[in-house]
């Protein structure tokens, strides 16, 4: 299982890299293998205004249906069309060509998110 | 290419690729109704031109069907694990007292009065599913297990909405429930919020206690859950529920447990459903009818669909003026065809046979516990099983071997496999529901196998199951390019 050293993570397995005042945002390699061959992406629409916490969007594997939250409050502003067409991409790049949204926020809301490093993160996935 | 076959395994075409123009099998008089040419009555964009419907002779149809319900696995023609659906044979009994001419026969707009036998058993259906299961009232309406759970929530948001309470809007569901709760309690517009089970796969009552406060309308509880635990504070659970002011809603998906020896009213549920074709012996539809009778507490019974049966000086009749009811949700009375069938097995078994029912399906899923659970992962080993087994692929991790492989190889064997990849709260999961049809052979043929399956590797596997008519099929492809029409 990979898990990258510049990204944060949540406990329900979303990776989020911040640039500037934008989160890009998208399931981790140790999900895409819980969940199996991604069949469907459910994306937001563009402009959709997020409390933290919210789900975005679900995600259909042949084994079930997962919702996709976001930890942190903004507003949507881009999402990966891509995946309507290639949902495999969430198995075969979840880090790179798999990311599902990209979100504005503000700094200080980031920082306040409950997140985890990659250690932690690595520790939480062994307690599962 | 009408008839194309590899041996005795038809390779079907579909009914669009047989050659079919101007082969008509029917011969239709001409009508005495003039025909009127549509241009004119309609615009233009509302006429369909000629639609491409297949035209073939009777024979042709009939052995297109055939052939492929010959390609079925069926539980007349083998054993069916499916766990959660509780596949049992339904017995022929069954059928010939559907057909019997007056039931099959009766016309819902027949003259007041009439079809007395017909509501008679209704009526004693009604009468049976209330004390099998502790419940005051029984409405025949939903025509499944998820309708009479749509019907269910509506019943709880009436209630409390007659009773002025209008901050009850979340309804708590634990983690292991089957999906159609949740989406059941969204339809009535209540917010479904998962309750988290505890670490012994049951509803844990410190955290109820957290959560349960006047927003929530009612708790929607499997009992045995989806694990095939029994919630055993299912008492204290009730109450703590009922204490906030909120209602009880009872799953009973899985009466196949209970039915002769426990009843979920006995328990607190304030509003259950059964599953005919589960609990009672009716055909599981394949989208065909299906019953989902809801059982009700008297603080209910007001707001059930209309009209309901009463018996008044000897006869049962239809009583329409019932001013809190919801309303309607299925035309008349109900699947009753189905009603009929579950009421066949109900009185063949009679109370005694019942719980001899429950505890053969009982005993029957320990059983296969007792000869998995030194190969298998078994969540919860330490509980006693009700009438299914969970176990998961866990051990057969190293030699990557999954729940799929194994559920394949069952195909390849000759057996249905059992549920898997459900519930969602244990990874891998394989829900194994023998009920009480099968004998100690079948069980054991199907452990063996099982254990034998668990011994191969996962490239024999995977190329299961080559028997079949169909092969081993990209069930990935499907899901992420379906063709959903005729692309001829
Ligand atoms: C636990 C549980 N609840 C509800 C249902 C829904 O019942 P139905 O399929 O009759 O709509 C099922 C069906 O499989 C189930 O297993």
């Amino acid at each position: 299982m990979e898990v990258r050293g510049d990204l944060k993570y949540t406990e329900e397995h979303e990776w989020l890299q911040l640039e500037g005042d934008k989160v890009t945002l998208g399931i981790t390699d140790f999900a895409q293998d819980k969940l199996g061959d991604v069949v469907f992406v459910e994306l937001p629409e563009v402009g959709t205004i997020l409390e933290a916490g919210e789900a975005i969007g679900n995600i259909e594997s042949v084994k079930a249906v997962s919702e996709i939250f976001c930890p942190v409050a903004g507003e949507v502003i881009e999402v990966n069309k891509q995946l309507e067409e290639e949902p495999d991409l969430v198995n075969t790049s979840p880090y790179e060509d798999g990311w599902i949204v990209k979100i504005k926020v503000d700094r200080s809301d980031f920082a306040d998110a409950e997140l985890m490093n990659d250690e932690e993160y690595q520790n939480h996935c062994a307690a599962e | 290419m009408s008839v194309s076959k590899n041996g005795m395994v038809f390779n079907e075409p579909l009914l669009f690729e047989l050659k079919s123009r101007g082969k008509a099998g029917m011969d239709l008089p001409e009508t005495e109704i003039p025909l009127l040419d549509g241009t004119g009555l309609l615009a233009a964009q509302h006429l369909r031109g000629a639609v491409a419907i297949p035209s073939l002779s009777e024979p042709e149809v009939v052995r297109h069907f055939t052939r492929l319900s010959q390609w079925n696995y069926s539980v007349d023609g083998g054993f069916y694990p499916l766990g959660s659906c509780t596949m049992k044979y339904n017995p022929k009994l069954n059928e010939a007292a559907a057909a019997i001419e007056g039931f099959a026969s009766a016309h819902p707009y027949a003259p007041y009065g009439c079809n007395q036998g017909l509501k008679r058993l209704l009526y004693e259906l009604e009468q049976d599913l209330a004390e099998i299961s502790g419940m005051d009232a029984v409405s025949l309406h939903p025509a499944a297990g998820s309708h009479g759970e749509l019907l269910g929530m509506m019943l709880v948001v009436a209630y409390h909405k007659d009773r002025g309470d209008h901050k009850r809007t979340r309804v708590l569901i634990p983690d292991s429930a089957h999906g159609t709760n949740p989406s059941s309690a969204s339809i009535v517009n209540l917010e479904a919020v998962t309750l988290p089970s505890g670490p012994n796969g049951l509803i844990d009552l410190a955290t109820l206690d957290q959560m349960m406060d006047d927003t929530v309308a009612g708790i929607m509880i499997t009992n045995p859950n989806t694990c095939g635990l029994f919630e055993s504070q299912i008492k204290e659970v009730c109450d703590l529920v009922h204490a906030r002011g909120g209602l009880v809603y009872f799953d009973g998906a899985n009466m196949n447990a209970l039915v002769g020896v426990a009843r979920p009213g006995d328990m607190g549920a304030d509003v259950l459903h059964f599953n005919t074709h589960k609990t009672f012996s009716t055909p599981h539809g394949g989208g065909g009818p299906g019953a989902g009778p809801i059982g009700v507490k008297s603080i209910l019974a007001p707001y059930l669909p209309k009209p309901i049966l009463v018996e008044r000086r000897g006869q049962v009749q239809m009583d329409y003026n019932r001013p809190k009811s919801i309303g309607k949700v299925r035309s008349f009375y109900g699947n009753l065809g189905v009603l009929i069938r579950a009421w066949t097995y109900i009185k063949t078994l009679g109370a005694s046979g019942l719980r001899e029912m429950t505890q053969s399906a009982v005993t029957n899923a320990n059983y296969l516990k007792a000869r998995l659970k030194d190969h298998f992962d078994v969540p919860f080993v330490e509980q006693r099983s009700m009438h299914e087994v969970l176990l998961t692929d866990k051990k057969q991790q190293e030699a990557h071997v999954s729940t799929m492989d194994l559920a394949k190889g069952l195909i390849e064997r000759g057996f249905h496999p059992p549920t898997v990849y459900f519930p969602l709260v244990v990874s891998g999961a394989m829900l194994i529901e023998p009920t009480e049809t099968e004998n100690k052979e079948t069980l054991d043929q199907f452990a063996d196998t099982l254990i034998e399956l668990a011994g191969l590797d996962h490239e024999t596997l995977a190329a299961y199951p080559k028997m079949t008519p169909v092969g081993r099929v990209d069930e990935v492809g499907a899901a992420r390019k379906p063709i959903l029409t005729y692309q001829g």
